[in-house]
This record gives structure tokens, C-alpha cells and sequence, in this order.
């Protein structure tokens, strides 16, 4: 069984359409890439799975849970790591960390807490007020909470938007850890070198339509491209 | 296009929006609604004042009095009080006056003239208690003529009856209380602190509770916390309740606060210029403190749903101060509709526009529970409870729409009401 199966999904905004009828499913513990142009339909289709906008039409089943039937809960198995998400100001990092974790089980309170802190690794600025912290700082500290709930699913868009390259590859690492450990991962991204780094499988998204989907490899011989930037290019034009 | 048109016009487009030209476009109409109205009270002020005049002196200076009432005002002359007093309800009078027996012969035996004066108070307002300050100054005019008639005739009279040729022995018939020694003036002297003070407060709670939930929400989209929090598993009622809860529990302590002040300040003109509010059985008892309190507490939740939904359009804390000015208006409207003219003596369109602000329910109560009109105050706590449930609900369904992200739905009406969360 799929951790997520998206059939025939459309997404229209008045009249305009962002998703035309996309297919394709996520199995256990893949890292799975949407990729394409701005404005291509990748943030619509990660917020519709993450139970913030609803379906035109089509389906979407995470876990075997249909969104449409259960978005709440669906909210307890997955985690979303929003484009350019902050943080509530006034609060420290740690006690950000302990507000999201009163959402889930009071049992694994503490446990959701020490792991969100090891994977930020902010040392004592963990005490320190989030308005205080730098953008690097504030993206390790969301990617910490978005991953320490042991989510079935985690769907991160662009998660290292903005980022510097040791930062980035520090998030990098630790999405790759996550999905050792069981998670299932659904990510965006601008970066070419990070999705052919990171994900097991890709789909390229254009005007709403995935228009090719694969293991990046696989991708990359068909095409007879040097890397996955090439891909694209010869993909979306 | 020159840069500097360029910019203005860039300016122009941006300022050009709904959250721009709505509250306006409410308030115009609000304010159109007032305006006609209240030259409705003007036109009525405008008119003679009805008095009812019983002259059982029946001599040569009571018979100047008459004819000075007759001059400047519409008189019905009866004969019997009691009847006297019902036709003027019945014809919107404002006092009934009777000059007493042996009125001239007293005078010029130098005791000051008793005039009876029966006033018909309507309202505590400024604009209410115009009419009988018009009759008030009839009885000063009247005591010049009767001074400029004794100085004439050479009347060897003491100077102070001179001055003073008459006194008046008042009754007050207001709210179905008959308060004796008492005038309009003096009651709505005494009353004014609530029609000035009482609303000012009011509004300073709702505004202050009102921007709190307003920016709250504005926050969580400039800080862009919002999408977090809707993916977490918690209900979108939950969300919407959390935040008014809270908001409300702030304003509940405001609440408090206000109510110790307001015990304190009731307590202070309990006894005022002499007058004890006690002795006419105008005091505020344990249940009628509840009832504002109640009336406060569901006002600061209509406040603050009405608030969620307007926090729901706000894109960042900027725009949150703008989308305040809505419910500054509709709390500034009933605090000085209150200040003119008492809720029984409006014309019925601004009753119905001040009923239907809920606002205007917890500024009205201390007055109306001082005469003892339940019906207004627990009317009022049932229809801003149920106000609130309205605003509360269309504030989840909101939250259940793509409105909250993209400004917008796409849901068909079909399914807008469907129970998926």
C-alpha cells in the first residue's frame, strides 16, 4: 500500500486551473520530488495534501485515509514544512518546539521535544527567543519540528529555500536520515542538485500536468542528459 | 508618464480596495440613516413645548403666568390632576403646571407664589431633556414678568420676594418612577455620568479585546505561522475558539476591572448634591451587577467573533489596524447615540439601529436596570449570544475554505455546509 495515492487531482482557482488531473503515488520511506517551473502547480498540490486547500476534483489518499473524508486524521500523520514558514516570535525555540507537541501525544511529549532539538542543533539559542534567530536558524528549528513527530508523511516545500550551502546540506542530511528511519517524503524544489541528490523518485510538473516521472537515474539515461537540471530543460521548455 | 505619475498611480491601484472603500461605504450609509433620523428630532424640538395648566388661583398674577404659558407654549388646561397628567402622556406633554390657591394674594403679602410642577421625563438624554429646560426657562420668564409687574406697581415688598415671586414644588414621573424634589435637570445631571462614561469604557474594552484577536490573526499570516497551524491536528473550531477565548479572558479581566470601577462609581453619586438615589429606590442590587457583567462578557464575545472574521481578511499587522475601523464605527455609533437620547424616546428606526449593534446592549444596561427594564437588558444578552454564535460560525466555516489562504472559495454552496472536519 502507498503511503500517498493521488488520482486524477484538479485544482482550479475561480477559473483559473493551478492542478490539471495529476496521478502518482508514494511508496514507504521514498523521497519523492515535485519539480518544475514557478507557477507549475508544486505548492498547490503540497498544501491540498497537507489538508489546507480543498480538491476540485480527483482524489488523494494518505495512509489509506481519503483527504476529503478524513483531514484531521491526516493531520496526525503528517507534517508540513511550508515554503517560507516562521515561527511564533515571542516564544523561544524550545518552547516552540513544546507548543506543536501538545497537538500530538501527551506520552511522546518529551521525546518529540529532545528529537526536535537534536535535529535543529541550536545548542543554548534553543533558550533564546525565535525573533532573535537568523534565517538559517529559523529554517533548522521548523525542519526540527516539521520531522520530530515522527510523521508518516513529510512534505516539505522548498526546504532549503534561502539557505547557505552548509545549512543546506545539514537539511539535506538529516531529510535523508528521516526517510532511513520510515518516513515518507514528499518535497519541492528549485534545486536540481538537491532533488537528484535526495530523491528516490521525481516528477516534473508544468502548467498543472506532470509531464514525466521517474527515478532520477532512469531520467537522466532516457533523456541522455548529464544531470537532472538537463532534464528539465529539455522537459519544460 | 512621468515618475512621479507613475508613482501615484502605483499608489492609487494599491490603495484602490475592497478593505479601502467598504467600512467607508458602511459608515456613509449608517451615518445617512442617522442623519435623517435625527432631523427628525430636530424638527420635533423645533416645536412648542405641550404643557398642562390647572390655574386654581384664578387672580391677577396667576392669570399673567397663564397667559406667558399660552404665548410660548401649547397648553391644555384641565381641571383634575390625575386626568390632567394621563392626556398629557397621551399628547406627548411635558409638565403639568398648577399654580396654587392664594398664588397672587401670597406674593403681595410678600410669600413667594407656589407653582406645582408634574414633569413627564421621557429620557435622560442631551436631546430628551431639551423640552423641559424650554418649560424651565417659561417659569423664569414668568418670574420676571411678575417681578417687572410688582416693581411697577410700586409694591412695598421685601426685595427677595421681589426676585423670587415664585417657587416651584417638583415631581419627576420617569420610567414608571414618581421621583418627588426632584427635576428632569437634576436627574439627568445625576445620570450623565453614565450616558458620558459608561459607553466611553465600554468601548475602550471592546476595542482594545477587538484589535488583540484582529492582530492575532494578522500575525499569524505575516509571520507565517497560519499554514503550520491548520496542518496540525486540531480542529478549525478549536483554532477560531482558542483564539476568542483567550481574547475573551482578557477582556473578561478588563470586564472586572471595569465592573469594580463601575460599583465605585455608582456608589459615589448614590448621594449627589444632596439627592440620595437610594431614598428613590434607584440603586443597583447584586442581580442587576450580574446582568451587566453577563451583558458585558457576551458582548466581548460578539466583539471578538465579529473581530475573528475581520482578522480573517487581514493580510499582515498593517492591515489588521485598518480592518479595526469597522468596529471602531459600530462601537462609537451607540456610545454617542446614548449620550444624545434614551433608547424609550429614539424614533424606531434608531432604536432598531441600536438594538441591532450589539455593542450598544452593555452601554445601555446600568440605566435601564436602574428603572427596571429587564426586558431591554436580557433581550439585549440574548441577542448579542445569539449574534455571537452567527459570527462564530461563519468565522469556522472560513477556516474551512480556502478563503483563509487564498482569499477566496471555490466550494460550491452544496458542500460549503458539509461536515468533513
Amino acid at each position: 500500500m502507498p503511503t500517498v495515492e493521488v488520482k486524477n487531482l484538479v485544482k482550479n482557482y475561480g477559473k483559473a486551473e493551478a492542478v490539471r488531473g495529476i496521478s502518482f503515488s508514494v511508496e514507504k520511506g521514498e523521497i519523492f520530488g515535485l519539480i518544475g517551473p514557478n507557477a507549475a502547480g508544486k505548492t498547490t498540490t503540497l498544501r491540498i495534501l497537507s489538508t489546507l486547500l480543498t480538491i476540485t476534483s480527483g482524489s488523494v489518499k494518505i495512509m489509506d485515509y481519503d483527504l476529503n473524508e478524513k483531514p484531521n486524521e491526516i493531520r496526525k500523520i503528517i507534517s508540513y514544512l511550508p515554503e517560507d514558514a516562521g515561527a511564533y516570535k515571542n516564544l523561544t525555540g524550545r518552547s516552540y518546539l513544546e507548543f506543536i507537541a501538545n497537538f500530538f501525544n501527551p506520552s511522546q511529549k518529551e521525546k518529540m521535544i529532545k528529537k526536535g532539538i537534536k535535529i535543529a542543533d541550536l545548542g543554548e539559542r534553543m533558550k533564546d527567543r525565535v525573533d532573535t534567530y537568523s534565517k538559517g536558524m529559523m529554517r533548522r528549528l521548523l525542519v526540527g519540528r516539521a520531522l520530530m513527530i515522527d510523521p508518516k508523511l513529510a512534505i516539505l516545500d522548498e526546504p532549503t529555500s534561502g539557505l547557505d550551502v552548509n545549512n543546506a546540506q545539514e537539511i539535506r542530511k538529516i531529510i535523508k536520515n528521516t526517510a532511513q528511519e520510515g518516513t515518507t517524503v514528499l518535497l519541492s524544489s528549485h534545486n536540481m542538485l538537491e532533488v537528484e541528490y535526495l530523491c528516490d523518485k521525481i516528477a516534473l510538473i508544468d502548467d498543472g500536468k506532470i509531464v514525466e516521472e521517474g527515478k532520477p537515474r532512469d531520467l537522466i539515461q532516457k533523456y541522455n542528459a548529464k544531470n537532472i537540471e538537463e532534464v528539465f530543460t529539455k522537459v519544460v521548455r | 508618464m512621468s515618475s512621479l505619475g507613475n508613482i501615484i498611480v502605483k499608489e492609487i491601484k494599491e490603495l484602490l480596495t475592497p478593505a479601502t472603500f467598504i467600512p467607508i461605504i458602511i459608515m456613509a450609509l449608517v451615518f445617512g440613516t442617522m442623519g435623517s433620523t435625527m432631523g427628525g428630532i430636530e424638527e420635533e424640538l423645533e416645536d412648542k413645548p405641550v404643557i398642562g395648566l390647572m390655574n386654581i388661583d384664578n387672580d391677577e398674577l396667576s392669570n399673567l403666568t397663564a397667559s406667558i404659558f399660552e404665548e410660548n407654549a401649547d397648553v391644555i388646561f384641565v381641571s383634575d390632576k390625575q386626568k390632567g397628567l394621563e392626556d398629557l402622556r397621551e399628547k406627548d406633554g411635558v409638565a403639568l403646571i398648577i399654580i396654587k390657591d392664594n398664588f397672587t394674594s401670597n406674593i403681595h403679602k410678600g410669600i413667594p407664589g407656589e407653582i406645582e410642577v408634574y414633569w413627564i421625563m421621557k429620557g435622560a438624554g442631551v436631546l430628551d431633556s431639551i423640552s423641559s429646560t424650554v418649560v424651565e426657562g417659561l417659569i423664569e420668564i414668568v418670574n420676571t414678568n411678575i417681578t417687572t409687574r410688582l416693581i411697577s406697581v410700586n409694591d412695598s415688598l421685601n426685595v427677595t420676594t421681589i426676585l423670587n415671586p415664585t417657587f416651584r414644588n417638583e415631581t419627576t414621573y420617569f420610567k414608571d418612577q414618581e421621583l418627588h424634589g426632584l427635576s428632569p435637570g437634576e436627574i439627568s445631571g445625576i445620570l450623565s455620568s453614565q450616558s458620558t462614561f459608561i459607553p466611553i469604557i465600554i468601548m475602550m474594552i471592546i476595542l482594545m479585546s477587538g484589535g488583540m484577536v484582529i492582530s492575532s490573526m494578522a500575525l499569524e499570516k505575516e509571520n507565517k505561522t497560519l499554514e503550520t497551524l491548520l496542518t496540525l491536528p486540531v480542529k478549525r473550531t478549536s483554532i477560531v475558539a482558542g483564539k476568542i477565548i483567550a481574547s475573551a479572558l482578557i477582556g473578561l479581566i478588563l470586564a472586572v476591572i471595569y465592573m469594580i470601577g463601575l460599583g465605585y462609581w455608582m456608589q459615589s453619586f448614590q448621594v449627589s448634591d444632596g439627592i440620595n438615589l437610594a431614598d428613590y429606590n434607584l440603586v443597583l442590587t447584586g442581580t442587576d451587577f450580574l446582568l451587566i457583567g453577563i451583558s458585558v462578557f457576551v458582548t466581548l464575545i460578539a466583539a471578538l467573533s465579529l473581530c475573528m472574521l475581520l482578522g480573517t481578511m487581514a493580510k499582515n499587522y498593517k492591515s489588521a489596524q485598518t480592518l479595526t475601523f469597522p468596529v471602531t464605527i459600530l462601537a462609537l455609533i451607540p456610545m454617542f447615540m446614548i449620550m444624545f437620547k434614551d433608547f424609550d424616546t429614539m424614533p424606531v428606526a434608531l432604536k432598531g439601529l441600536l438594538f441591532g449593534i450589539p455593542f450598544s446592549h452593555p452601554m445601555m444596561a446600568p440605566r435601564a436596570l436602574l428603572f427596571d427594564d429587564y426586558l431591554l437588558v436580557i433581550g439585549g444578552i440574548i441577542y448579542v449570544t445569539i449574534f455571537s454564535l452567527i459570527m462564530i460560525s461563519i468565522a469556522v466555516w472560513v477556516f474551512k475554505t480556502d478563503r483563509l489562504l487564498t482569499g477566496s472559495t471555490n466550494k460550491r454552496l452544496s458542500t460549503i455546509f458539509k461536515k468533513r472536519f
